[in-house]
């Protein structure tokens, strides 16, 4: 058991907006902080960092007190050791990409890792010289990572770091998320309303719903039980092996292996989430040769969900050998191959369909 | 130019600087309080401020010379203090124009910090900098063409000053005299020769000070630094 426990009760009023949490979190790892705009991440977020006091409750982490109301405890945001990563970067203006990050260097007072480390992680060397004003999103949001990473947080909270950027740069900064908390000693909280950061990222999920706590747990679970049927739905497995020759990595999901695009970021033995999404698994009444799609899961149909009797897609519920999975297929197809719940497929999975 | 119109304008002069100064550190912590502030009394706070700008320089000079009065608290204490009055003295007419300049100070600089704090404020604060630091290192330097203006604006108001300087100061040669004044007493003994002198040696002064400061405005980016 790790200390790292956030204890956290309050609440606090803004407008017409209520938000009223209580929880307990062992925070292990990345957590992730999941719900729609508007659900209280952000509230939640101000109020562990300090930046906003509630208007009742307590708060402590790694058993310091940081709100107490009734004792009259109120830690501020700069002697809290939480480190903040914004949506919107929030670099000086006026100082260098250098100086930006002497400034939290400066002003942090442990040393687990050192000033040219930082740099070097997030290559960052070339960008020393420039102003924020001309860096591209990716760049600053780069920037404000190594910039918070260098005042040695305790606790490292990621507020929709990537909602501000496009497809391609997004790609490009995730490969830096995946390893923090291993990398840095601290656990992170990641806020994200993307179901896909969420999977590669956090290991374990709170989801918040109308400024309170919804489900909080395993991510696969959490996610499964209370997300959106749009999303798919969530894998846990193991890397079994990196194959070098055809770039794949395999992955034991139980059920059987799966194949995808290789990443070595990942090593062996390690769990990932996948996100399989119900229109790029196919069924098959039997095993099929000469396809091209290579992952190839025996599944039995638990049922067929439709939303109305007249539309073109029906979901098919699949159990793989304990595996929940989902397939979208058109109604007439359903039909055709006679499926049914009970009856024994084959869940054929597109490799390119991961996000990982 | 008399001599005694050149001592007018040099205590013009002083007069002028030394406001600036002490506005700029009284208003500054005034601003940023006011930048920050969610309070309900804010409202209240801004509005004393601004008082000056709507009230007629007599009024204000009026209550001046109530509280400058010996006998009262205020004026009680400098006499004691230092031997001296604040009404029709130097010391009196520093304590009226930095009142009478208070939102020329105040106001562009609450209005550069409330650009400036908040988001990046809570930046600094999250990477470990206290609010004081945070101020002295992040918003007074982002904040620096609110100080130019505020410096300014309170420096050419003093110059220009007039009605509170009669009403507290009075006449005084080399002690409240200054150029508005002296400008008057010309005219009233009708020694135009006089007048247009100090009015003119005002107006270039002010013009001269204004293309200085637009100048500098333009040269200096936004964010100073680097």
């Amino acid at each position: 058991m790790s200390d790292d426990n956030l204890d956290f009760s309050a609440s606090l009023t803004l407008g017409d907006f209520v938000t009223d949490i209580d929880c307990a979190i062992s925070l292990q790892g990345c957590t992730g902080l999941f719900g729609a705009s508007g659900a209280g991440k952000s509230t939640l977020i101000r109020l562990i960092a300090g930046f906003l006091q509630p208007s009742r409750g307590r708060i402590s982490y790694r058993g310091a007190v940081w709100y107490d109301r009734v004792a009259g405890v109120f830690t501020p945001a700069y002697k809290r050791g939480v480190g903040v990563v914004f949506q919107d970067a929030r670099l000086f203006p006026h100082l260098t990409v250098e100086k930006n990050l002497l400034y939290a260097d400066r002003r942090s007072d442990c040393s687990r890792y050192g000033f040219d480390e930082i740099a070097d992680a997030f290559d960052l060397s070339s960008l020393f010289a420039r102003l924020p004003s001309s860096l591209s999103g990716g760049e600053r949001q780069r920037v404000a990572l190594a910039r918070t990473l260098l005042t040695r947080p305790d606790l490292l909270l990621l507020d929709e770091p990537l909602s501000a950027l496009d497809a391609k740069r997004k790609a490009a900064i995730l490969p830096y998320l995946d390893d923090l908390p291993k990398r840095f000693g601290a656990p992170v909280i990641y806020v994200s309303h993307n179901v896909d950061e969420i999977v590669r990222l956090a290991s374990r999920t709170i989801i918040l719903k109308h400024g309170r706590i919804e489900a909080e747990g395993a991510t696969a679970d959490v996610l499964n039980a209370h997300g959106d049927d749009a999303q798919g739905v969530i894998v846990t497995g193991v890397i079994a092996g990196h194959d070098d020759h055809y770039s794949l990595t395999r992955i034991d999901v139980g059920a059987g292996a799966l194949a995808l695009p290789i990443n070595k970021n990942k090593t062996v033995g390690e769990t990932v989430n996948l996100r399989i999404d119900a229109r790029s698994v196919v069924l098959a009444r039997s095993p099929l040769d000469g396809l091209s799609i290579r992952n190839h899961l025996p599944a039995t149909i638990r049922a067929i969900a439709t939303n109305d009797e007249r539309a073109s897609f029906v979901d098919v519920l699949l159990d793989a050998q304990g595996i929940a999975l989902r397939a979208q297929v058109t109604r007439e197809a359903a039909d055709v191959l006679g499926l049914a719940p009970g009856g024994n497929v084959y869940a054929l999975v597109k490799s390119a369909s991961f996000d990982f | 130019m008399s001599l005694p119109d050149i001592s007018a304008f040099w205590l013009t002069l002083r007069l002028a600087m030394v406001v600036t100064v002490i506005l700029l550190f009284i208003a500054t912590p005034l601003a940023y309080a006011l930048a920050v502030m969610r309070s309900r009394v804010k409202p209240a706070i801004e509005a004393v401020v601004a008082l000056p700008l709507v009230l007629p320089p007599t009024v204000l000079g009026f209550y001046l010379l109530l509280v400058f009065n010996p006998s009262a608290p205020l004026g009680g204490f400098w006499v004691s203090m230092t031997g001296d009055t604040l009404a029709f003295s130097f010391a009196g007419l520093v304590v009226a124009s930095v009142l009478y300049s208070l939102p020329f100070a105040v106001q562009p600089l609450q209005a550069a910090f409330e650009a400036v704090s908040g988001e990046l404020t809570e930046a600094a604060a999250s990477l470990r900098a206290a609010p004081l630091d945070a101020f002295l290192t992040i918003v007074a330097p982002l904040s620096l063409r609110g100080f130019l203006t505020a410096a300014v604006l309170s420096f050419a108001h003093t110059l220009g000053e007039f009605g509170v300087v009669l009403m507290v100061g009075g006449n005084i040669p080399g002690e409240t005299r200054v150029v508005s004044i002296a400008i008057y007493e010309h005219v009233e003994t009708l020694q135009y020769a006089q007048a247009h002198g100090l009015s003119a040696l005002l107006l270039i002064f002010s013009f001269v000070v204004l293309i200085f400061v637009y100048l500098f405005n333009r040269r200096a980016p936004l964010h100073v630094g680097r």
